[in-house]
């Protein structure tokens, strides 16, 4: 299972990739492998503020649906508008082409809080 | 529901399902494979090839001796008397005598023995209420553990079993089957399945369970034939608007309303359930299992609600996306004055409400089950 070190995590199993003052965020690889085949993703529009660990969409897969929470607070600066006609992307490209929104942060100092690659391959040790 | 690992039963396929790189998860207190490369990808192989599903989970109860048949007949709504020519299958719920569904499932006949094969979830209970009318005429077999089921399903099923069992099988009508070997030896071979496209289901016993699902990939290694998990068995019936014993049917629902009037046979003899379904023909059914087909992407799931001008008109009972649609589908209960087809109403899919239309059953009008079988001379 793909847990790249450059990048931080939620147990709910986001991914946050920090640029500057915005950060890209996404769904792990193990969170994809347990969705299955993703077939919707909601996201808000961009301009909506999002609040750190709420709820700010949902993926649907064939065989679930599972809520997005946001790992930072901030505003949303843009959505990946691809997944509108390849939700799948999530599935094949979960760090890269899969990418769910970007967020300018309210508080860069939320993302230290946040799970190392090390700490989120942990909590996947229960799991996995 | 959840279950503990230690309590689940694996079928005689478990060491096939780990080598193709399954992923295994916990249904009706069995190990089995929801997915192995990806629900969609397998959707589309049933549709267009030929897959295979592990189904051992289903249960197998054999009635033998002079009641047998008389028993059978008794327990279920359809025509499964003497009258049926042997290695005929019907599809038939198992009633209460209020109406309500014990459970569906197909009975086999096989000369003065009658096969039962029932729901995974619902074979404790099965069987104890078959144990219960059973009078000292019948003998009630539990061949559950003993017995492994594969599914062969998807429009060049025909070519792959026909390899393994000969031209006989080209010659099965749809809902038919044959029975040869005893012992360990023993295998039913019959024309049904659960996907909407030409299939064959295979029993065997347990020893000889992993020869079978060898010969049967190397036979259909031609058409590419690859395992199908779970996931897809739910999308693929799902399309096909087949009932699933615990969403869409349960003992408080009547095969009248769940549109399965089709199954029960008013001029057979005497069956239980029968006084209550006349009853519920008299008055008319208060609502309707219907299909639906969703505008946009989102999936309604079970326990969805259904509108219609901001009226709560019915549930939804299951929901996924229709992969060969291209759009979510759901089966729903609606009250029976605004259950027709055409309509438009409202699923409230996580506080939004999505249009639907109300669509008969099957909502996948293309699937090769219902093509006419070109016969070879």
């Amino acid at each position: 299972m793909n847990v790249p070190r450059e990048l931080r995590y939620t147990k709910e199993h986001e991914w946050i990739r920090v640029e500057g003052g915005e950060a890209v965020v996404g769904v792990t690889d193990y969170a994809q492998g347990e969705l299955g085949d993703v077939i919707f993703v909601e996201l808000p529009s961009p301009g909506s503020k999002v609040t750190y660990m709420k709820a700010f969409g949902t993926i649907d897969a064939v065989k679930t649906v599972s809520d997005l929470f946001a790992p930072v607070t901030g505003e949303i600066v843009a959505v990946n508008g691809a997944l509108k006609d390849d939700p799948a992307l999530v599935n094949r490209s979960p760090y890269q082409d899969g990418w769910m929104v970007r967020i300018r942060l309210e508080s860069p100092a939320e993302v230290n809080a946040l799970l190392s690659a090390e700490d989120y391959e942990k909590t996947l040790g229960a799991h996995a | 529901m959840l279950e503990t690992a230690s309590a689940l039963k694996r079928t005689p396929f478990y060491p096939r399902h780990v080598a193709f790189g399954a992923k295994m998860v916990p249904f009706a207190g069995h190990e089995m494979p929801i997915q192995y490369e990806g629900i969609m990808a397998e959707h589309r192989t049933v549709r267009t090839g030929v897959g295979v599903f592990d189904v051992s989970h289903m249960g197998e109860i054999r009635l033998t001796g002079s009641g047998a048949i008389a028993l059978a007949n008794r327990l279920v709504t359809n025509e499964t008397g003497q009258q049926l020519p042997t290695g005929k299958v019907v599809y038939t719920p198992m009633c209460l005598e209020s109406g309500g569904i014990i459970d569906d499932l197909l009975v086999y006949v096989l000369g003065d023995d009658r096969l039962l094969v029932v729901n995974a979830a619902n074979f404790d209970k099965d069987l104890a209420w078959i144990q219960e009318h059973a009078h000292a005429d019948v003998t009630v077999h539990d061949e559950n553990a003993d017995t492994a089921q594969l599914a062969v399903q998807g429009p060049k099923s025909e070519d792959v079993v026909a390899r393994l069992y000969g031209d006989r099988v080209r010659s099965l009508a749809f809902y038919e089957g044959f029975e040869f070997g005893t012992g360990d030896d023993w295998t039913l071979v019959s024309r049904t399945g659960y996907t909407g496209e030409d299939g064959f289901e295979i029993y065997v016993r347990a020893p000889r369970a992993l020869a079978l699902w060898d010969r049967v990939f190397e036979a259909g290694q031609p058409e590419g034939i690859k395992p199908i998990g779970l996931g897809a068995r739910d999308t693929l019936r799902l399309e096909m608007g087949y009932c699933l014993y615990g969403n869409d049917i349960d003992e408080t629902t009547n095969p009248l309303e769940a549109g399965l009037g089709w199954t029960v046979r008013w001029d057979k003899s005497e069956f239980i359930g029968a006084e209550a379904l006349r009853r519920f023909k008299e008055l008319g059914v208060s609502r309707r299992l219907q299909g639906l087909i969703l505008d946009g992407d989102k999936i309604a799931r079970a326990g969805a609600e259904v509108d219609k001008d901001k009226a709560s008109i019915g549930k939804v009972t299951s929901g996924s996306m229709g992969i060969s649609i291209g759009r979510p589908v759901a089966m729903a209960y609606l009250a029976r004055e605004v259950s027709a087809p055409g309509q438009t109403v409202d699923v409230i899919t996580r506080g939004h409400a999505v249009p639907a239309q109300v669509t008969a059953r099957p909502m996948y009008q293309h699937g090769s089950v219902r093509s006419p079988k070109p016969r070879r001379p």
